[in-house]
C-alpha cells in the first residue's frame, strides 16, 4: 500500500481541487446536504448535565476532598514525615511537627505528630500521589462528591486540619464495623 | 370616522410595533436554544421555565453596562448608527399585510397599517436604507476593524440587492401590481408563488440572508476576524440595539418571504371557512398561519446558521455577482416567455 492511499481511520477521503462546475459553486446540494445533518441532531440525545440538580455518575476510583485518618481508637496516622509534601507535584501542602507530649498518647499514634497540617486547595490538582506516599495510611481521598467550595477569600482555600482530619465519630464508628 | 381610523390604526401600528419588539426579544432566545438542540445541547434554561426570562436578563444587563463612547470627532454619526438600524427594522412592517380583514363592532378593520401601491419598492427602499446604519456606526467608530466591516457590509448589502430585486421582477410580472396586498391576495388558496417561482425564491432566499447579515454571510461582524466588527466600539443599549435590530430585521425578513412566497395569511380552505365559520375567525387563523409561517422562516434562518460556516469574501463575491445575478435574469427570462405563451397568464 502506498502512502498516498493509506488510510489509519478508513474515513480518508482525497481532497479533489477539480473546478466546480456552475451548480456546485452555487453550493445549494451542499447546504441541503448539510442542512439534513444538522437538523438530525434536533433529535438527538442531549448531552447536558443539568449541574446542581443532576450529579454525573463518578468513576469508582473518584479522588475527592482529602481526610487525615484516625485509627480504631481515634487517634490521629500522621507522623509528620513530610513524605506527602515532597510527593506533591503542586506543592500544595505544608506540615509543622511537633513531639507528642506523654499525655498526649489517646490523641496521636505516634511519637511525632503534624501540629498544623494545611493543604492549599488553589493548588492540588486532586492527583493522589499524597495518598500513594504516605507510609502512615494517613492521607486519603475521600469519595467526597463535594468539591472545594467557590470563596472569594483566598484563604478559605487553604485547608487546615479542622477540615482534614477526620472526625472523631467517624472514626469509632469504623472501629465498632470492623469490630462487627 | 376620521378619528376613529386614527384610533384604529394607532392600536394597530402599536401592536405591530410591540409584536415586533417582542419577536424580535424571543428571536435570541430562540436563537440560543436552536443552537443548542443542534448542538445536542440543552440552552439557556434557568432565567424562569425554560429559560423563557432569558432575554428579559440580557436586557436588563446591556441597560446597567457602562455607555462607552470612543474618542471620535462623529459623536452624532456614533449614536445614530443603532438609531438608524433600528428605526429602518421597525419600519418595514408598516406595509405588511398580516390578514385580509376583521369586523368589530361592524366596522371593517383592515388588518395592515396602510396600503401603499408600491410596497414592494417601499420595502426595499427602506432595506437598502439599512446598510447606512452599519457604515455609519462602522465609520463613526474610528477603528478600524468596524471600518473593514462597514466596508464588507456595505459591498455586500449592495452587491445582494441587485439579485433580489431581479428575482423580485420575475415575481412582479406574474402579479402585475407593487401592492403587497394585492400580491397576499393574488396567493389564495394554495396558489402560493413559491410554486410558480421556485427558483426566484431560492434566490430571494439567499439573498435575505446577505441583506440581513446572517451566516452565512456575515462576514460584516464575525469575531474571529473583525473582533464583533461594526459593533467592536459599542456598548450598552447602543449595542443592544444594534443586536436588536439584527433581529428584529429577521423577522421582518421572514415576514417577507413568508407574503411574498408563501402565501401570506392564505392557508388552503380559507374561503371555505370564511364561508361557515365567519370572517373573524376565518382571518383569526389566517394570522395565526401567517406567524407559523414567520417562525418556521425565522427556524430555518437559525438552523442554517448552524450548519453552515461563513464564506470567504471573494466566495461571497462570486456567487452573489456570478452565480444568484445570472440565474436571477435567467428566471426572468423564463418566466417572460412562459406568460406570453400563456397569454399574459402563468399557468
Ligand atoms: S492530591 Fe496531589 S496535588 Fe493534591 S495534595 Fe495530594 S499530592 Fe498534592
Ligand atoms: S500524611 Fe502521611 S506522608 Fe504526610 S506527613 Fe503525615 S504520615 Fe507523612
Amino acid at each position: 500500500m502506498s502512502v498516498q492511499t493509506m488510510s489509519l481511520s478508513g474515513r480518508k477521503k482525497e481532497v479533489s481541487n477539480k473546478k466546480m462546475t456552475f451548480w456546485e459553486s452555487l453550493y445549494l446540494v451542499a447546504i441541503v446536504k448539510g442542512l439534513f445533518i444538522t437538523i438530525g441532531h434536533l433529535f438527538t440525545r442531549k448531552v447536558t448535565v443539568k449541574y446542581p440538580e443532576e450529579v454525573r455518575t463518578r468513576a469508582g476510583i473518584w479522588r475527592g476532598q482529602h481526610m487525615l485518618k484516625r485509627d480504631e481508637q481515634g487517634r490521629e496516622n500522621c507522623t509528620a514525615c513530610g513524605l506527602c509534601a515532597l510527593s506533591c507535584p503542586a506543592e500544595a501542602i505544608t506540615m509543622t511537627a511537633a513531639e507528642r507530649k506523654p499525655d498526649e498518647k489517646h490523641l496521636y499514634r505516634e511519637e511525632k505528630y503534624a501540629s498544623v497540617y494545611e493543604i492549599n486547595m488553589l493548588r492540588c490538582i486532586f492527583c493522589g500521589l499524597c495518598e500513594e506516599a504516605c507510609p502512615k495510611d494517613a492521607i486519603y481521598l475521600t469519595e467526597s462528591k463535594v468539591l472545594v467550595p467557590a470563596s472569594y477569600d483566598r484563604e478559605d482555600f487553604i485547608f487546615g486540619k479542622d477540615k482534614l482530619v477526620m472526625p472523631l465519630e467517624m472514626a469509632m464508628a469504623n472501629a465498632k464495623n470492623r469490630q462487627n | 370616522m376620521d378619528q376613529a381610523i386614527i384610533l384604529e390604526k394607532s392600536i394597530f401600528i402599536f401592536t405591530i410595533f410591540a409584536i415586533t419588539m417582542l419577536a424580535a426579544m424571543y428571536s435570541t432566545w430562540a436563537e440560543r436554544k436552536v443552537a443548542a438542540w443542534l448542538q445536542d445541547r440543552i440552552g439557556p434554561n434557568r432565567a424562569g421555565p425554560l429559560g423563557l426570562l432569558q432575554p428579559l436578563a440580557d436586557g436588563m444587563k446591556l441597560f446597567s453596562k457602562e455607555e462607552f463612547l470612543p474618542n471620535t470627532p462623529n459623536k452624532f454619526l456614533f449614536v445614530a448608527g443603532p438609531a438608524i438600524s433600528m428605526s429602518v427594522a421597525l419600519m418595514t412592517s408598516a406595509v405588511i399585510p398580516w390578514g385580509d380583514k376583521l369586523i368589530i363592532g361592524g366596522r371593517t378593520v383592515i388588518l395592515q397599517a396602510t396600503d401603499i401601491n408600491i410596497g414592494v419598492l417601499y420595502v426595499f427602499g427602506v432595506l437598502s436604507v439599512g446598510v447606512y446604519g452599519i457604515m455609519i456606526g462602522g465609520w463613526a467608530s474610528n477603528n478600524k476593524f468596524s471600518l473593514m466591516s462597514a466596508m464588507r457590509a456595505a459591498s455586500q448589502m449592495i452587491s445582494y440587492e441587485v439579485a433580489m430585486g431581479m428575482s423580485l421582477i420575475a415575481l412582479l410580472m406574474m402579479s402585475g401590481d407593487l401592492s403587497l396586498k394585492t400580491i397576499s391576495e393574488q396567493q389564495a388558496e394554495w396558489h402560493w408563488n413559491v410554486l410558480y417561482q421556485p427558483l426566484g425564491f431560492i434566490i430571494f432566499l439567499v439573498c435575505s440572508f446577505a441583506e440581513t447579515n446572517r451566516t452565512p454571510f456575515d462576514l460584516a461582524e464575525c469575531e474571529a476576524e473583525l473582533i464583533g466588527g461594526y459593533h467592536t466600539e459599542y456598548s450598552s443599549m447602543r449595542m443592544g440595539f444594534y443586536l436588536f435590530a439584527e433581529y428584529a430585521s429577521m423577522f421582518i425578513s421572514s415576514t417577507i418571504l413568508a407574503v411574498l412566497y408563501f402565501g401570506a395569511y392564505n392557508y388552503p380552505g380559507m374561503a371555505w371557512a370564511v364561508e361557515h365559520w365567519g370572517v373573524n375567525a376565518a382571518n383569526g387563523i389566517g394570522i395565526a398561519v401567517l406567524f407559523i409561517k414567520i417562525c418556521a422562516f425565522i427556524f430555518f434562518f437559525m438552523w442554517v446558521r448552524w450548519t453552515i460556516p461563513r464564506f470567504r469574501y471573494d466566495q461571497l463575491m462570486r456567487l452573489g455577482w456570478q452565480g444568484l445575478i445570472p440565474l436571477a435574469i435567467a428566471n426572468i427570462f423564463i418566466t417572460g416567455v412562459i406568460i406570453l405563451w400563456h397569454d399574459g397568464k402563468l399557468f
